[in-house]
């Protein structure tokens, strides 16, 4: 069965840290930063990178349009 | 394999539509409107219909609407968009013409507006965001509150003795010979956004093919003014809204049958 | 040979709006002014020159979807009499901060209030004051025969669409219910929609790859943008007062006395004016066309060399605010109208003429 592995990239500075991508992840990948963007947000980060498959469930439901999602099949 | 290695642009599966400007968006963190907006600016890229999409925003919390998306946008008065939107369609008949309304806008203040030019079945789409309260404003009663809600203009919760019931408008517009589409979408989850694009794109081409009026409500959370956290308020939202306001098509012209009833 | 034809103030209104190109009309039916849709649905324009008529579900949206055609860029137009025009204020102080170009016609009848069906022209000041919300201003006309009527429809679209402001054909009952002969405008065609991109680069007209999207909005939240918002309007409103002065003066040259009227009571005043000079008074009247811009350079002037003014309306008196407020005292402005419908005779005219001025 073929595996995904996946890559999230956050618009860092368009966040407002609303914690639903958190939330959305099936694979508990992603979490809020302990830093903070220009206007003063939690930004959402990859807290742990081995774990995501590129899903998007993430991107789908931020509201803000900060999330890209990278997807490469693997063996 | 390394995220480094997977993030390439041949590995994208999933970011920005171009249609969405550079424009941080006002909107409080996790507000709903942010999603729709998204979705509707990623129908018009996919239908590649930028040049003919025609929107008019409303007054309430989505009064900036066109800062965000890509096309031609009006501003109108409070509750009349369907107005301005059923003369920018009938004068410039090939064009993609949309409302985009809260509760307030599209249940109150223009009810009339709204329930005539359904009623005409202007071929426009209206895109109406029912979070049960006035955002703008700081969080008053709106037409579609719940009973028992509490907001800044029933502090002690919706008591229909004195503000009457929550209006589920989009089943009154659904009974007029007019419309030929009337859905109730949401969009909190994967799979409801999924729907949700559907319901949009499906609205849209209605309104080029001269079908009539196509209402898409879309059952939203406002987290500061229901003063809930984005995910509570989603989950709110499931066990409250739906309750009142079930998902599904409400009419379909094409199908015979109905669902949520 | 001139065409003329026989037919009443509104039936001229509809008639010249399809001659001279409009792309759409959204009225409500009131009384004085239903004929103007009536006779628009009967010359069916959709067929002929494409131009579209509908009967919206009120005033207040009849007047916004005149915002929303004018923010396209087309030759759109409303219809109402006065209480259907307070209820049209609030979309026209929007037209007007969004810098829209559009005609609306007011066929004014007695109020205030749901008031009467007679002839009036108590909405002066909602017309050339204001009305709805804001500081801004309409270019007003008021036509005294069934001629202008349909002469003003292309004038103030041509006004409105040079200025991109709303225009006003401010019109009383008497005017749009008389019949008259009427020579109708030459059929002018519709713009087709490449004209209307090149002279509404503005419009809403679908966002095509070469320049930015467009925005129809009033709404403009940092102070200073909306100042600067309001000199630019204010600015133009004084460029049209330079302009576009429109007035006819009759036999105001060797004048003792001045009549000031507009509309239909101009023509009434003129009679007043024949009676007065049979009996030997020197009486002109100076009919003010344009009510905003107001002809004050005509009548500072004539205030040099007359006795006194004797404005006259069908209101308890609102134009002879502004003649004061012209001549400034050096001579006497009076006052006489008929409210609630009734229309002042000459002799009255001639009796206040007497009374209050010539003594």
């Amino acid at each position: 069965m073929a595996k995904f592995k996946g890559a999230v990239v956050v618009n860092t500075e368009r966040c407002k840290g609303c914690d639903l991508c958190v939330q959305a992840c099936p694979s508990h990948v992603l979490g809020l930063a302990d830093q903070v963007n220009s206007k003063g947000y939690h930004y959402s980060e990859m807290k742990h990178e081995d774990d995501c498959v590129g899903c998007s469930a993430c991107g789908y439901v931020c509201p803000d349009a900060c999330i890209t999602v990278y997807k490469v099949k693997i063996q | 394999m390394t995220t480094k290695d997977i993030i390439k642009p041949e590995n994208l599966v999933y970011g920005k539509t171009k249609l969405m400007t550079e424009n941080q968006m006002h909107y409080c963190p996790g507000c709903s409107h942010g999603v729709v907006h998204k979705l509707i600016a990623e129908v018009i890229e996919e239908m590649n219909i930028q040049d003919k999409a025609i929107g008019v925003a409303p007054v309430g919390c989505a009064v900036f609407a066109y800062n965000y998306i890509d096309i031609d946008w009006q501003e109108a008065a409070h509750g009349r968009a369907p107005a301005l939107a059923t003369a920018i369609k009938r004068l410039q008949p090939d064009k993609y013409v949309f409302t985009y309304q809260g509760d307030g806008d599209l249940a109150a203040i223009g009810t009339a507006e709204t329930i005539h030019a359904c009623n005409r079945g202007e071929n426009i789409v209206i895109f109406f965001i029912n979070n049960a309260i006035y955002g703008m404003t700081g969080g008053q009663m709106a037409p579609t509150t719940l009973e028992g809600m509490k907001t800044a203009t029933c502090p002690f919760g919706r008591n229909t003795e004195l503000n009457g019931y929550p209006l589920k408008i989009s089943n009154l517009l659904a009974e007029l010979d007019g419309t030929c589409y009337v859905t109730r979408q949401s969009v909190q989850k994967m799979a409801s956004i999924v729907r949700a694009k559907k319901a949009i794109r499906k609205a849209f081409e209605n309104s080029i093919a001269g079908k009539g009026t196509s209402v898409v409500e879309f059952v939203s959370t406002c987290n500061s003014g229901w003063k809930m956290s984005p995910h509570d308020s989603n989950k709110w939202m499931e066990e409250h809204m739906f309750a009142k306001y079930p998902l599904g098509d409400l009419k379909d012209t094409e199908k015979v049958h109905t669902e949520a009833k | 040979m001139e065409d003329f034809k026989l037919m009443k103030g509104n039936e001229a209104i509809a008639h010249a709006a399809v001659r001279c190109g409009a792309d759409g009309y959204f009225g409500y039916p009131i009384t004085p002014q239903s004929e103007v849709m009536e006779t628009l649905m009967e010359l069916k324009p959709w067929e002929t020159t494409g131009m579209v008529v509908l009967q919206a579900e009120s005033e207040v949206a009849a007047i916004n979807m005149v915002y929303g055609g004018a923010g396209c860029g087309k030759k759109v137009m409303t219809s109402s009499s006065s209480p259907g025009m307070s209820l049209k204020q609030e979309g026209i102080s929007y037209i007007a901060s969004a810098e829209l170009p559009c005609l609306i016609v007011n066929v004014m009848r007695g109020g205030p209030g749901l008031g009467t069906i007679q002839p009036s022209q108590a909405d002066y000041f909602q017309a050339v004051k204001g009305g709805g919300h804001g500081d801004y201003r309409l270019i007003v006309l008021a036509p005294s025969t069934v001629q202008e009527m349909a002469d003003f429809v292309g004038l103030g679209f041509d006004l409105a669409f040079k200025y991109q402001n709303p225009a006003m054909i401010l019109a009383d009952g008497i005017v749009g219910q008389m019949m008259e002969k009427v020579v109708l405008p030459p059929f002018k065609p519709r713009r087709t929609e490449e004209e209307v991109r090149q002279e509404c680069p503005w419009g809403t007209t679908g966002k095509l790859p070469n320049r930015k999207r467009n925005i129809i909005t009033s709404l403009a939240l940092e102070a200073e943008v909306m100042e600067n918002i309001n000199l630019k309007l204010q600015a133009k409103y004084r460029e049209i007062e330079k302009n576009e002065v429109r007035f006819e003066a009759h036999q105001c040259e060797d004048a003792d006395y001045v009549l000031v009227a507009f509309g239909s009571i101009a023509r009434i005043c003129e009679k007043a004016m024949e009676m007065a000079r049979e009996e030997g008074y020197k009486v002109g009247v100076l009919r003010p066309i344009t009510l905003f811009p107001f002809p004050t350079n005509p009548i500072k002037e004539l205030s040099q060399k007359v006795k006194g003014f004797l404005t006259v309306e069908m209101s308890a008196g609102q134009m002879v605010e502004d003649v004061r407020l012209t001549v400034n005292g050096t001579v006497p402005v009076e006052f006489y109208g008929r409210m609630g419908g009734i229309v002042p005779s000459a002799e009255e005219i001639l009796a206040a003429l007497k009374e209050k001025l010539i003594k």
